[in-house]
């Protein structure tokens, strides 16, 4: 497996990441072609969509399934609506939009699979980003501790994690085979930095642009 | 602000049903300017008993309108902005033609023998009224309960002239519930003798009937909670029970007081026509699915229930933006927390505010 990295970020994708403090915001700025439809699943109160409406000109739909934050999204502009992820995706016609995007949320997702399925039978791509639970942090933390890993990144503790579905960069590469879905772009980070070698071991987060068959 | 009706007429109205209105008049306001550009006009579409004073205070009754905590300079339909309109629905009897508007055929107020109308025949008579204010295309078309169905009929009917649809607290079809309901009133109305067969005018109005079927009307946009707050088992004006029939608790002397106000501002006939028309309505006339009926839709939506109501639920909501969905429609939708049953749309606005502020200024911005 080979780390394939874009181009370098550029201002504004730094920008991104600072202003939405989501260092894989910044990725998915970057991947994103202006113009396009874009459908981002668990988009909380709307910051990427907005920025990406403002900044790449794209059509930009959100499914939240918390009232306050669809409140928050609507009131800046953007078309959100109140459902669960794993229900909203099912009344889109097939390939409705160019991008759908699945923010640090398939470890929340009752069942990520059909998530996945759904996703790109919607969207002719899907951009899929998670924490990797295989970062040594966590496993150097299971290892001394011998309970369920807490890292900054993993900070809740097991009784009250909204995370239900462990994954690791590895699982995912070997989901994506499994299914036959085709990686475009991946990439991986440690904080705002990239990280080149060791994906599984150094990424605490990792992002793929993915489409179907 | 203050505000002044207008009356528009028009020479003939042809209906759904296959009769023709001759000499309709239509009673609306304004608020704001409209821009040179003519894309800044928002049609604010009434609900079941309301009227064309949607806001400002009306000379002649000091009253503010029924939608004055959202219409008006900086609020939610800011009328520094936009220009915001207003129109008494066909069959109502509040300047616009209905039941009790004299047929000029006769000379005689029209009672039963005015035609049956339907929500779509409001709609038509409202796009007659903007294009003689010379405005082809709205920005927006809003509405709550009845209001939210001609807002659906408007984004269906006329495609090409709504950019986008904000229906609130209501459904693309009553379900037998609702029926029901205003079956219970229209009967109520007509089991009245003074009804008359609907020829009342100029005599004892069916004033008990009339009074009777807006009580359980208030009852359905309430919520138990809301109910409770307001009323609880609290007895009106003593402290224990009259072991009679005279009013004992709050609750009933709050329906009575709001059945009797109403018979000197609404006209039984205009019940009886107007939920007709919510009841015939269907987005889905003629077509398989609902999803089909949106076909043509291509304004986009922001559509707005809440928990606390029961009459117009918010499953009928969803039902509504599942079908958007289906035709990949812009559609923007949430379910806002209140406690105050149907009447949320009008009352509980803090919230409901927000989101129409935002969600007009993106639509403006969008259009510009």
């Amino acid at each position: 497996m080979s780390a394939q990295i874009g181009k370098p970020v550029g201002k504004k994708q730094a920008f991104v990441s600072e202003l939405l403090g989501r260092s894989d915001y910044a990725i998915i700025g970057e991947i994103v072609e202006p113009n396009t439809k874009v459908l981002d699943l668990g988009c909380g109160e709307g910051e990427l969509l907005e920025w990406l409406a403002q900044t790449k000109g794209v059509d930009a739909r959100g499914v939240e399934i918390s009232g306050a934050k669809v409140q928050c999204a609507i009131a800046r502009g953007v078309s959100v609506f109140q459902s669960d992820i794993d229900a909203g995706l099912a009344d889109y016609p097939d390939q409705a939009f160019d991008y759908v995007i699945l923010s640090q949320t398939l470890q929340e997702m009752r069942h990520p699979l059909q998530v996945l399925r759904e996703m790109l039978r919607v969207g002719r791509r899907g951009i899929v980003a998670f924490p990797n639970f295989g970062h040594w942090k966590v496993r150097y933390s299971m290892l001394t501790s011998g309970g369920a890993p807490r890292t900054p990144l993993f900070p809740h503790a097991w009784y009250d994690s909204p995370n239900i579905h462990f994954l690791t960069v590895r699982d995912f590469e070997n989901l994506v085979e499994k299914e036959g879905i085709q990686v475009e772009r991946r990439f991986f980070l440690a904080g705002n930095r990239k990280v080149v070698t060791l994906p599984n071991l150094l990424a605490e987060v990792a992002v793929y642009l993915v489409s179907g068959r | 602000m203050i505000v002044t009706a207008n009356t528009l007429r028009f020479d003939a109205l042809s209906l759904d049903s296959g009769a023709t209105i001759a000499a309709v008049d239509v009673t609306y306001e304004a608020y704001g300017e409209l821009n040179p550009a003519k894309s800044n006009a928002i049609l604010i579409l009434h609900a079941f008993s309301g009227d064309a004073h949607a806001a400002g205070i009306s000379p002649e009754t000091g009253q503010p309108g029924w939608w004055d905590n959202m219409i008006g300079p900086g609020k939610a339909f800011d009328t520094n902005k936009y220009f915001v309109i207003c129109s008494n629905v066909l069959g109502g009897c509040r300047g616009t033609t209905g039941p009790s508007s004299i047929n000029p055929a006769t000379g005689c107020p029209y009672g039963m023998s005015f035609p049956v109308i339907t929500i779509g025949d409001m709609v038509r008579l409202q796009a007659m009224l903007l294009s003689a204010l010379g405005i082809e295309r709205l920005l927006a078309v809003t509405g709550g309960s009845m209001g939210g169905m001609q807002a659906l009929e408007w984004a269906v009917a006329y495609p090409d002239r709504v950019v986008a649809a904000i229906p609130i607290a209501t459904t693309t079809r009553h379900s037998a519930q609702q029926i029901a309901f205003n079956e219970v009133g229209r009967q109520a109305i007509m089991a009245d003798p003074n009804w008359d067969a609907g020829n009342y005018y100029g005599k004892e109005l069916p004033g008990r009937g009339l009074a009777v079927a807006r009580m359980v009307g208030h009852i359905t946009y309430m919520s138990d909670d809301s109910m409770r707050e307001k009323f609880g088992r609290r007895l009106r004006g003593k402290d224990a029970f009259g072991f009679d029939f005279e009013v004992d608790f709050e609750v009933e002397s709050y329906l009575r007081y709001r059945g009797s106000q109403f018979v000197g501002r609404f006209d039984a006939n205009s019940y009886l026509y107007i939920t007709k028309a919510m009841d015939y309505f269907d987005l889905t006339n003629g077509n398989r699915s609902l999803a089909g009926a949106m076909e043509a839709v291509k304004a986009r939506f922001l559509v707005i229930s809440f928990s606390s109501d029961w009459l117009y639920p918010s499953y009928q909501s969803q039902e509504l933006v599942r079908a958007l969905r289906s035709r990949n429609c812009d559609v923007a939708y949430v379910e806002l927390e209140s406690n105050y049953g149907h009447d949320s749309f009008l009352v509980d606005v803090a919230e409901q505010s927000g989101l129409v502020r935002g969600f007009l200024a993106s639509t403006f911005e969008k259009l510009a």
